[in-house]
């Protein structure tokens, strides 16, 4: 370093006191970590090499040959269209397992965020019963252990459920497609027709139009009219038939399991279309309202994109889709899918607990936006739903967001108690059977742990990112 | 319940990492900690269970109560741990238990693999399946499409598994934790078919609502040599536990029971038996133990008939007759290597 002469003369009254590295502190802060790595690396390496000499010594077998190897034993349920034969090996029952796994906790953390949100708003609302509704919702829920809530719904409510001979049914309509285009379009012709005259017109004319509550009557009452001409005119009802498709009993719920057939891959392709095309529209309507400060109707436009397009495309390519329905032969049924109920159970706790906890996040999050900025927002002349979308929301997702995090952790870590009622989760299949039929614990409960440890820290990234995404940009 | 799986196999784990290896003194702990700590059931009538007044009886506590009788000269010093099928093995190479005395099937990839040993078999047993008797099956050929409640961690899931893939038809495991929750489950209608050894089948019916409105099918699908079971490293101890369960065997054979084993001992002159109850030879001193170990195992717990007969015989709840499980002589499996 270049010293200033100057500073160097003004110092030399003055000598510098370098303490010794011994008593600097920031050599001293050094070498306790480094000390505390050594010990905690030594531990580490101890505790393996015991673990290890102890096994040998015991004959007991490690590795991870085991993976390769044959498993033999079944698996209830399969997830993401996997196949699982007894065939398969250990490894690939780690894969069902952990797919099982993840399958409970995506679904749960879409259902317990959807429902969280609601009841979050729901504990904010002025109404007297709906606040205390959603009140002793969240008192009860929450206090009431997970495990017990599993239970209830598994034993309690699942469980009494009759047989697969004395199944509850539900019967659906089968729609006659043909039918119910030809209604529909002869129907939205004759209600514009009917708001043209009554409205457009008669406004124009004097200033007074129809009443709403009439508009609706006549609307209602001509779609009836046109349905009935149609089946007439064509010779087949709305309705082509009723379909016995769910059926609830003590093995689960089945339902009819949608198969597509040639020429349904268009329809997925005119999905994909849409969406990147609404991306588009979106990215073109912000722009241009940036600029000219114009609105754009993006989500009328995206939902008739990402919905209305594939519909389109689906009716015209020729309806390529059937249904495989359940039917009883001998002891279950076969065809259609089945929700078992350990699955269903476990996803209803799971999604009611967690909701529970993700209303009150919600609705801290809400509270700690100021007042003052929905005055503000009043003040500059926006409504109360933009004033909800733009001004309250978008803050209080920064408070909600980080917290909301460890809820999706805490989801996923206790889908693990799925091993108490039987769904074939990867602590049932993976830490259970295959533990108990290789004998390899430590290999297994390692990788165990190594699973919850990488799905909790990938949803912590997908989350940080969007935190991140939402944060208060700075200028 | 779940937690106390975790903490028992964490425990487990820990106790396999941090464990110092003295291997071949299980005796020496045993006798300087006073009891023998026996992994059993957790409750399995005839084989492991507690009666009413909280005592553990069975086939299987008996072996446990014979090898406290040859050690310590008093069946009564053991402590039982109530073990699921899945804690089980984990609980016996972390040392937790001394011997695991819990109907468990002799396989050639527990007795390797898993380090265990396998002291012989006090149990000759098959696996079966248990049905409603209003479904109207007559043979597990009918069950294609069934959905069947087994236990987790078993032979059974595997018997079970192989059975159906044999004969090329669909099912669908529904796997507990716990034999209480598997019998649960089938009672309630959550499974056609309920499948365990034949023994399990005969103790767990008596477990039912009405036991009387299910049939247990013809079809035994496999083998199941149920035994106990000890740590590899210890040949001694392994020699005593198997001995143990020999000499109660043989004591049958020779016509000796808790009853007269008294009177023979002062009055025989026949040198098998005068070995057998320790007045001839050091038969104990060979093992590590007192010369009247195998005297008091017959005195105090009574001969492997004995056992059979009070625990899981005809005149029992269970009903199970003698079958394979006689004496070779009697044309049955059970065959005692000779004291001598």
């Amino acid at each position: 370093m270049a010293a200033d002469p100057k500073q160097v003369s003004a110092d030399v009254s003055v000598p510098p006191s370098k303490p010794a590295f011994w008593n600097d502190p920031a050599w001293r802060a050094i070498f306790f970590q480094v000390l505390v790595l050594v010990g905690v690396v030594v531990f580490a390496a101890f505790l393996v090499r015991n673990t290890l000499h102890n096994m040998e010594s015991r004959g007991i077998s490690s590795g991870f040959d085991f993976l390769s190897k044959t498993a033999g034993f079944s698996i209830g349920e399969t997830h993401f269209g996997i196949s699982y034969t007894e065939e398969n090996s250990y490894g690939k029952t780690f894969i069902v397992g952990l797919m099982n796994t993840i399958w409970v906790s995506m679904w749960g953390v879409f259902l317990a965020t959807i429902l969280g949100f609601i009841i979050g708003v729901m504990r904010l609302s002025t109404n007297w019963l709906v606040s205390k509704l959603a009140m002793v919702y969240i008192e009860t829920i929450r206090n009431i252990p997970l495990l017990l809530q599993i239970f209830f719904w598994y034993f309690a409510i699942l469980r009494p459920l009759p047989g697969p001979r004395g199944s509850i049914q539900l019967s659906f309509p089968i729609i006659n497609f043909t039918h119910l285009i030809i209604t529909v379009l002869v129907s939205a012709a004759a209600i514009f027709l009917l708001w043209w005259i009554g409205v457009k017109k008669r406004y124009d004319a004097d200033q007074k139009a129809m009443p709403l509550w009439m508009l609706v009557i006549a609307s209602v009452v001509t779609v009836l009219i046109i349905g009935n001409v149609v089946s007439l005119v064509t010779g087949f009802g709305l309705v082509a038939q009723w379909n016995e498709s769910f059926f609830l009993n003590n093995r689960g719920l089945s339902y009819p399991q949608p198969i597509p057939e040639e020429g349904f891959a268009i329809t997925g392709w005119a999905v994909a279309i849409g969406v990147v095309a609404a991306f588009f529209v979106r990215r073109w309507a912000k722009k241009r309202q940036d600029e000219t400060g114009e609105q754009f109707p993006v989500f009328l436009a995206s939902l008739g994109l990402i919905i209305g397009l594939p519909l389109v495309i689906f009716i015209f390519s020729g309806l390529p889709l059937h249904f495989d329905y359940p039917k009883l032969t001998g002891f279950n049924f076969t065809g259609g899918s089945v929700l078992t109920p350990e699955f269903i159970s476990l996803l209803l706790a799971l999604s009611f607990y967690t909701a529970s906890f993700i209303a009150e996040i919600v609705r801290a999050g809400i509270n700690a936006v100021s007042h003052g900025q929905t005055e503000a927002a009043r003040a500059v002349g926006l409504r109360a739903n933009p004033i909800l979308r733009l001004v309250i929301i978008p803050q209080a997702l920064r408070v909600i967001i980080p917290p909301l995090t460890s809820q999706y952790l805490n989801l996923t870590k206790n889908s693990s108690l799925a091993a108490a009622i039987a769904y074939p989760d990867i602590v049932l299949v993976f830490a259970g059977t295959t533990l108990m039929q290789t004998g390899q614990a430590v290999e297994i409960i390692a990788m165990t742990m190594a699973v919850y440890l990488t799905l909790s820290l990938l949803i912590s990234t997908f989350m940080n990112w969007y935190n991140e995404k939402m944060a208060l940009v700075e200028r | 319940m779940k937690l106390v799986n975790k903490l028992a196999v964490s425990a487990a784990l820990v106790s396999l990492a941090f464990a110092s290896v003295t291997q071949a003194g299980t005796l020496d702990d045993i006798r300087a900690k006073g009891h023998l700590q026996c992994g059993v059931s957790q409750g399995l009538p005839g084989f492991s269970n507690p009666d009413q007044s909280g005592n553990w009886v069975g086939l299987d506590v008996d072996l446990c109560r014979a090898v406290a009788a040859a050690v310590f000269g008093n069946a009564n010093k053991v402590k039982y741990s109530p073990l699921s099928a899945k804690e089980r093995f984990t609980a016996l190479q972390s040392g937790e238990v001394d011997i695991l005395s819990r109907n468990t099937t002799w396989t050639l990839v527990r007795d390797t693999a898993l380090g265990l040993n396998f002291a012989g078999v006090n149990y000759y047993d098959g696996q079966g399946f248990m049905v409603r008797k209003d479904l109207g099956v007559t043979s597990a050929k009918q069950l294609a499409g069934a959905a069947v409640c087994v236990n987790i961690g078993t032979t059974t899931e595997l018997n079970m598994a192989d059975f159906f893939r044999a004969n090329n038809m669909n099912y669908k495991p529904v796997v507990f934790e716990k034999a209480d929750e598997v019998v649960a489950a089938y009672d309630s209608g959550r499974c056609d078919v309920y499948t365990t050894d034949r023994s399990g089948l005969a103790a767990q019916r008596l477990k039912l609502k009405d036991p009387n409105a299910h049939i247990v099918l013809p079809e035994t699908i496999s083998k199941e040599p149920l035994g106990p079971v000890v740590r590899h490293g210890d040949d001694q101890w392994f020699d005593i536990v198997k001995w143990t369960l020999y000499c109660m065997v043989e004591a049958e054979e020779y016509g000796l029971s808790s009853k007269n084993v008294d009177e023979m001992k002062s009055k025989t002159s026949n040198p098998q038996i005068k070995r057998h109850v320790g007045t001839e030879g050091d038969m104990g001193k060979s093992l590590g133990l007192p010369n009247d170990w195998c005297y008091n195992v017959v005195k105090q717990v009574g001969n492997y008939g004995e056992s059979y007969d009070k625990n899981v015989g005809p005149e029992t709840s269970l009903k199970l007759s003698r079958g394979v499980n006689a004496q070779w002589t009697d044309g049955g499996l059970q065959y005692a290597m000779p004291i001598r």
